[in-house]
């Protein structure tokens, strides 16, 4: 398998805070791979460096082999790359449907001359837009609520609404910030489910910074565990589980030491 | 039981408090004393009246309807009453005691409205004693009437609420506009009637007859929006026949709705708070003068206003653009601190002795010509207001196509969030640039249109205010709202302008108006719909 996005000696600093440290990451195509670690261990300033809102100060993200160092974040998700958010940032007063269409607009041509005069092509696209939109509504399972303001989509739809706007920008590797987030148990099996077909239907790779540990253990590939900044473990589900720096980032130092084997 | 499901007998009082002092400050400041000659029905009732009966009506109701507590469904009628009775009680008594002392001590030194005919009119002219307790009666009487009007069913309140408004606001235009003395008695109560029934019928017969047309094949339906479109336009071009003075007014909020329409697209939809509008504004109004007044013997060109018009209108969308460079990164407050710096810069320029020589200084720029075309002159008001009608008419229409369009859709998911947007591929550089450029070019349109119409400019015509004017109106109407722009331009612009013997209260009342909406009604008189593009077939504009 090929490597999709690779982090190469990432690092970012606030001030005297070193808030991502010499991270290597090597994403394969087609996976699932998820980042994990305790809070402020820098799981999401990974993904704004990754994404463009954070310049990193020193290493290099290269993905499909060429660096994205520098680019502004709209051309990054025109590259391929496309987010969720920790806490859910939708186009509140928008409509369902046009949140979706905000997202596929990166496929539309037509501007100013085109939007006044109404050209063929604008029409065409447009269209073209609208339907598309409603076959991602309907993929992600919000078919009929696309009149809505989004804002008043119950929570899990909300989640539901940012991944479909996510996956209209055609993305080939989908960053999940805690889509776990605020779900309860049934709502959870759901959303894993859900990430798996994204993988089988669409192809898309996927990289989850999770907290929910069934959602990590479930479907991962492989898993990335930071504390302060640095990568402190990385493997399977299960050779994570086990492994003593990790417990040991989780339950403090004692853990490894008192605790059962 | 939570505290706010409680009724206190504190709270009529404290109501009727608060609109007692509404209805003194209104007394002092001169609003009811400077009408004591504007009638709103011929002999009976003046400008000056009605206000103080609004201060009763509005806080009246509001003591009658805090009289159900919150969360409560038992309605107490006869606390409702008592209720608006105490409160419409507390207000006269506000003013009885403002009298009683007036009448003790010449209050006239600092208030310098508290006249005597104040006093007079407060006393029903019937003086002290007699006057203060018939005072206090029209208090209590007042507090009863405006109290059964809450508890009447909801249709019929609103109907007679409505009916009430449209009295006085048709009165004031009409005296406005042809110099008349109010409307007779008999005339008012036919137009109280009339508001009254229409609005009753209108409320229960709107859903049915829309689902009816809906149900309409979309032929049917597509003529039949043509033909309201048609009888709108007629109407719209039948208005100069009002005449010359009606047509001045007309000019004048136009031009306003024109610059709504622009700021509309900056501040509505994108989401980008401009508070230097004015400067392109100015902009336009000064390349239309150099482009086409004599006096500028500097510029080689004097031309036309057609010819001129372009130029002014690119000049100001260039300016536009210009000044969205250095502020792309700046968001909110900061924004707005930098476009009012560039709004001041531009009419000190304009003000300064630097360009004097070149563009006049504070003298302005005069002899600019009224637009011609095919031999015919657009001297008047009347003429003139059809120029605005069409600059108005072209800038809705770009407006509408660019809401619902790409270009749209990506300004206001800048305006909901920034950093989303441009995770979502929006190129934030171009897309402000290009709302800043619109929004100006029609600023700049509308500066070139004013330039003729006044055939002389000043920098001081340019000021801040201009600015706010236009930000007050497009909120007013409701942010993102075409139709908006246009109610907010007549509400705010066309109507003041008809009031002309208040024009010293304007701000007053400007500013009353904002907190009042931005209280009770944030979204603005006429908000922003959202297509259905899901359910619905497909608009019009993208379906064909």
């Amino acid at each position: 398998m090929a490597t999709l996005l690779s982090a190469r000696d990432v690092t970012k600093r606030f001030g005297g805070l070193t808030a991502v440290n010499k991270l290597n990451v090597e994403i394969e195509e087609n996976s699932i791979h998820s980042i994990i670690g305790p809070n402020g261990a820098g799981k999401t300033t990974f993904f704004n460096c990754v994404t463009g809102f954070y310049r990193h100060d020193e290493g290099t993200v290269l993905f499909k082999g060429e660096p994205l160092d520098g680019m502004q974040p709209d051309r990054i998700t025109r590259e391929g790359i496309a987010r969720t958010y920790q806490n859910i940032r939708l186009f509140q007063n928008m409509t369902v449907i046009e949140n979706v269409m905000v997202g596929y607009q990166s496929h539309l041509t037509s501007g100013w001359i085109g939007a006044v005069l109404h050209t063929r092509k604008q029409r065409e696209e447009e269209k073209l837009a609208v339907e598309e939109a409603r076959k991602m509504l309907g993929f992600v399972g919000l078919a009929g609520r696309g009149d809505w303001m989004s804002k008043n989509l119950p929570y899990g739809d909300q989640r539901r609404l940012e991944i479909g706007r996510a996956l209209a920008t055609s993305p080939d590797l989908l960053l999940l910030d805690e889509p776990a987030a605020g779900m309860n148990p049934a709502e959870t099996a759901d959303l894993m489910e859900f990430i798996k077909r994204l993988r089988a239907e669409l192809g898309i790779t996927i990289l989850l910074i999770e907290h929910h540990m069934q959602v990590v253990m479930g479907i991962s590939d492989l898993v990335t565990v930071m504390d302060f900044g640095e990568k402190i473990a990385e493997g399977t589900p299960r050779e994570v589980q086990n492994d003593p720096h990790v417990i040991e980032a989780y339950l403090g130092r004692g853990a490894t030491e008192h605790g059962p084997a | 039981m939570n505290q706010s499901s409680k009724f206190s007998w504190m709270t009529p009082v404290t109501t009727g408090l608060i609109g007692g002092i509404v209805a003194l400050f209104l007394c002092l400041v001169g609003i009811v004393e400077a009408s004591l000659n504007r009638f709103v029905i011929t002999g009976i009732l003046t400008t000056g009246q009605v206000f103080l009966l609004a201060v009763y009506a509005i806080f009246v109701v509001q003591a009658a309807n805090k009289a159900t507590p919150r969360f409560s469904e038992e309605r107490s009628p006869l606390r409702i009453l008592a209720s608006g009775a105490i409160a419409g009680l507390i207000i006269s008594i506000v003013l009885a005691v403002f009298v009683l002392i007036g009448q003790q001590i010449d209050l006239r030194g600092v208030f310098i409205h508290a006249t005597p005919a104040l006093y007079d009119l407060l006393t029903f002219g019937l003086g002290v004693p007699q006057g203060i307790f018939v005072l206090l009666g029209f208090g209590i009487l007042m507090g009863i009437l405006f109290a059964v009007l809450v508890l009447l069913p909801k249709a019929l309140r609103k109907s007679i609420g409505v009916g009430l408004i449209a009295v006085p606001l048709l009165s004031v235009t009409y005296s406005a506009l042809f110099a008349g003395r109010g409307l007779r008695l008999p005339v008012a109560i036919a137009v109280f009637l009339i508001a009254a029934v229409a609005i009753y019928l209108w409320d229960r017969y709107e859903k049915p007859v829309r689902k009816r047309t809906q149900s309409l094949p979309s032929g049917q339906q597509r003529s039949l929006r043509i033909g309201v479109w048609i009888l709108a336009g007629l109407f719209v071009l039948a208005l100069p026949l009002l005449g010359s003075y009606p047509s001045e007014v007309l000019v004048i909020t136009g031009i306003f709705v024109l610059m709504g329409l622009g700021l509309n697209i900056v501040v509505g939809y994108a989401g980008l708070l401009d508070l230097g509008y004015v400067a392109f504004f100015a902009i336009g109004a000064y390349v239309m003068a150099i482009f086409t007044s004599p006096e500028i013997t500097w510029f080689p060109i004097t031309t036309s206003f057609w010819i001129a018009l372009p130029f002014a209108v690119l000049t100001a969308m260039l300016a536009g653009a210009i000044l969205g460079i250095p502020v792309l990164n700046m968001r909110g407050d900061y924004l707005a601190i930098v476009t009012l710096g560039f709004g001041e810069i531009i009419r000190l320029i304009a003000l300064s002795d630097w360009l004097k020589p070149l563009i006049g200084g504070s003298n302005g720029i005069t002899q600019i010509p009224k637009p011609t075309a095919f031999g015919l002159a657009f001297d008047n008001p009347q003429k003139l207001y059809y120029i605005v009608v069409i600059g108005c008419v072209i800038a809705a229409f770009i407006a509408t196509r660019l809401k619902y369009s790409r270009l749209g859709r990506n300004w206001m998911a800048i305006r909901e969030d920034e950093d989303v947007a441009q995770a979502m591929g929006i190129d934030l550089v171009r897309n402000k640039l290009l709302a800043f450029a619109t929004g100006a070019a029609l600023s700049g349109l509308a500066g070139a249109i004013f330039a003729s119409k006044l055939t002389s400019i000043y920098p001081h015509s340019f000021n801040l205010l201009v600015s706010i004017n236009v930000l007050a109106v497009i909120i007013v109407g409701g942010l993102g709202s075409i139709p908006g722009v246009i109610i907010g331009a007549v509400a705010l612009v066309g109507l003041p302008e008809l009031l002309r013997e208040f024009a010293e209260y304007r701000l007053l009342v400007y500013g009353a108006v904002l907190v009042f909406m931005m209280l009770r009604r944030p979204e603005g008189l006429l908000p922003e719909a959202r297509r259905k593009l899901e359910l619905h077939e497909m608009s019009p504009d993208v379906a064909e």
